[in-house]
């Protein structure tokens, strides 16, 4: 278990890259850090390594405060994005390496090493060169480092990004099912939406130092709390629209929809994924209209974009089933997808 | 697959190198050979044999060899090449650069400039600024340390041109490896942190393994320059009774003030084949270490 409470880091010059974090990751769990760069998701992180010092508040690993102690003494493991492997030393001595500082002796770290290489494949590569080594197998050598000396937890600063995007895939998947076999707490960063939604049980979307959601994939997939994570969220981006509540309706860029319980005159923001809407080519009041400008194949389905009076729509639509360019089209939002979104916070 | 890249023809190609190998030549190896021969010959400065020098074999090699003046002053020398450079310059600038790489701002800049100016200045300032701190009566360090009287060149004269070298060139060796600590990556030093590395173990296992090829090439070139280096001369003259006279104030005393050329030649030649054989050990250390590793990464790759 990880509890960080009231985390402030301020940086010389005045730069607040964490701002206010309170959260508690419990055992066992898998649980991703996501934001944009320069988010402080990073920085979160390797104060948790104890790589920075907090400005203010209090770190604790398993119910001890850990805030003032150094890297080596919090019982934690680190994987860096470009894997930080000592390219002098053999695989089975990276791997070995930490339980080396332990004086652990050599046949039993030795021994350590072979057993975590070959449940991870490495077993044939124990006496080769990290330059001999190809991206994927190297970032498995960082990963049984991190396995070979038992840690507390794992912290991931972004282990996938160095790797091409099929083998990322393949590590993903890997990487999930060896977290579930050891069921050791893990916390990882990532700038992927994706690959946080893929891998986490769940998620704090961070922003400006600050901790905008903490939720499930699915929570913060479906219910996103603010426009910021709705559109961060997703692999294609959100549709966001203003509007206005009118008359006891919702009128949004040309549409006229249910507002709901929404009083008179309320601005909000429409948000519509454009997994979560359909296309009619005939006219629809509950519709957005536009003309087709472009479409983007995605392989099982098409990404069509609106051209509407002063903003671009896009639809989701399945394969086969594209309009034609330049024709008029409307985007129907499908029932209980849509997110409304008045001054930055979800109303319905 | 063509050696001619620049498609001059070997001619042409001749003629661009011609003018570099002509004062090569005109000012490496003529003098170098003319030193062999005036090895082999009585030549002095004045008298006789100033005018006529005759051939006298091997003599002066012999006898340089058989001195046990020339004995002591290599040995003076390996200490003030050890002292100064080795653990002197080469661990100071380390010291300095380690401890100022993470820094940046003020500090920084005051340290490396200080640092540099004393490598930038010339060495009759610098040598005059040194006798000014260690001058027996009204030295600024007798001053500084309430030790009126006290005599550092004349008891303790080695120690005073260690300190003195280390101080007028650890600025070489700080900026070498301030550069080359920047090519070790954060990521790898918070790795071995992590697993728990002290500082000591942090550098065995981090910093010296990647920095291995640029402390052999600063060690080289820091023994080279500093077993050749004659500032020295400015602050003892190699006195009191010969305690601090390294190789080249020995050479310089035999030669130019004892008149003996033909002997100072040929210790001059015996002081080219030391450092050349340091040269070559310091690149047989380099070549060795790019073989093995060559070696390692000759493997299939996977």
């Amino acid at each position: 278990m990880i509890s960080l409470r009231d985390l402030t880091k301020t940086f010389p010059g005045g730069v607040r890259a964490l701002d206010g974090i309170d959260l508690t990751i419990g055992d066992g769990e898998f649980f991703a850090l996501l934001g944009p760069s320069g988010c402080g998701k990073t920085t979160l992180l390797r104060t948790i390594a104890g790589l920075e010092t907090p400005t203010t508040g209090t770190i604790a690993i398993n119910t001890t405060d850990v805030t003032t102690r150094q890297p080596g003494e919090r019982d934690v493991a680190m994987v860096f994005q470009d894997y930080a492997i000592f390219p002098h030393m053999s695989v089975a001595d990276n791997i070995a390496y930490p339980l080396r500082i332990k004086k652990i002796a050599k046949a039993e770290r030795l021994a350590k090493a072979r057993e975590v290489a070959t449940r991870l494949s490495l077993g044939d590569l124990l006496e080769r060169r990290p330059s001999q080594l190809s991206g994927g197998q190297q970032q498995r050598v960082a990963l049984a480092r991190a396995i070979a000396c038992h840690p507390t937890a794992f912290l991931f600063d972004e282990p996938l990004s160095n790797l091409d995007a099929r083998l990322r895939l393949e590590a993903r998947t890997f990487l999930k099912r060896l977290q579930r076999e050891l069921a050791v707490t893990t916390v990882f960063v990532t700038h992927d939406q994706a690959e946080a939604l893929a891998l986490a049980d769940r998620i704090a979307v961070m922003d400006h130092g600050r901790m905008i959601q903490v939720g499930t994939p699915a929570e913060i997939f479906q219910r996103p709390a603010t426009p910021f994570v709705a559109s961060f969220i997703g692999s294609t981006p959100m549709n966001l629209l203003p509007g206005k509540v009118t008359g006891g309706a919702l009128h949004v860029a040309g549409a006229v929809l249910p507002a709901g319980a929404l009083p008179d005159g309320s601005e909000i923001l429409y948000g519509m994924r454009p997994e979560y809407a359909d296309l009619a080519l005939d006219e629809r009041e509950d519709g957005f209209p536009g003309t087709v400008a472009v479409l983007e194949n995605l392989g099982t389905a098409t990404l069509v974009t609106l051209e509407a009076r002063d903003r671009l729509i896009q639809v989701l639509v399945p394969e086969g089933d594209e309009p034609p360019i330049g024709s008029r089209a409307w985007a129907v939002p499908r029932q209980r997808r849509a997110l409304l979104y008045a001054d930055d916070t979800l109303v319905g | 697959m063509t050696t001619d890249a620049a498609g001059l023809g070997k001619a042409r190609a001749s003629a661009f190198v011609l003018p570099a190998l002509a004062l090569i030549a005109v000012f490496l190896i003529f003098p170098a050979l003319w030193t062999i021969y005036l090895g082999l010959t009585d030549y002095r400065l004045t008298g006789l044999a100033a005018a006529q020098p005759r051939l006298v074999g091997v003599d002066n090699y012999t006898g340089a060899l058989a001195d046990t003046r020339f004995h002591t002053s290599l040995w003076l020398t390996v200490l003030f090449v050890g002292g100064s450079a080795i653990a002197g310059q080469a661990v100071l600038g380390f010291t300095i650069a380690w401890i100022l790489r993470s820094r940046r701002g003020p500090v920084r800049r005051l340290v490396e400039g200080v640092v540099l100016l004393s490598w930038i200045l010339p060495s009759s300032v610098v040598a005059f600024l040194w006798i000014a701190l260690l001058d027996r009566s009204g030295g600024t360090l007798n001053a500084l340390l309430g030790t009126p009287g006290f005599a550092w060149l004349l008891d303790y004269p080695m120690l005073s041109i260690i300190v003195f070298n280390t101080w007028r060139g650890t600025a070489f060796s700080m900026m070498l490896y301030s550069a080359a600590l920047e090519n070790v990556p954060p990521s790898h030093l918070e790795t071995a942190r992590l697993a728990g590395a002290s500082v000591p173990q942090q550098l065995r296992d981090v910093v010296f393994p990647l920095l291995r090829r640029h402390i052999l090439t600063n060690l080289l070139l820091i023994s080279l320059w500093t077993f050749n280096d004659f500032t020295p001369f400015l602050l003892t003259a190699g006195g009191p009774e010969g305690r601090s006279e390294i190789l080249p104030v020995y050479v310089y005393n035999v030669a130019l003030r004892g008149g003996s050329l033909g002997a100072g030649a040929a210790i001059s030649f015996l002081i080219l084949l030391i450092n050349l054989i340091m040269a070559l050990a310091y690149l047989r250390l380099l070549r060795g270490r790019r073989r093995s590793q060559e070696a390692a990464a000759g493997g299939p790759p996977a």
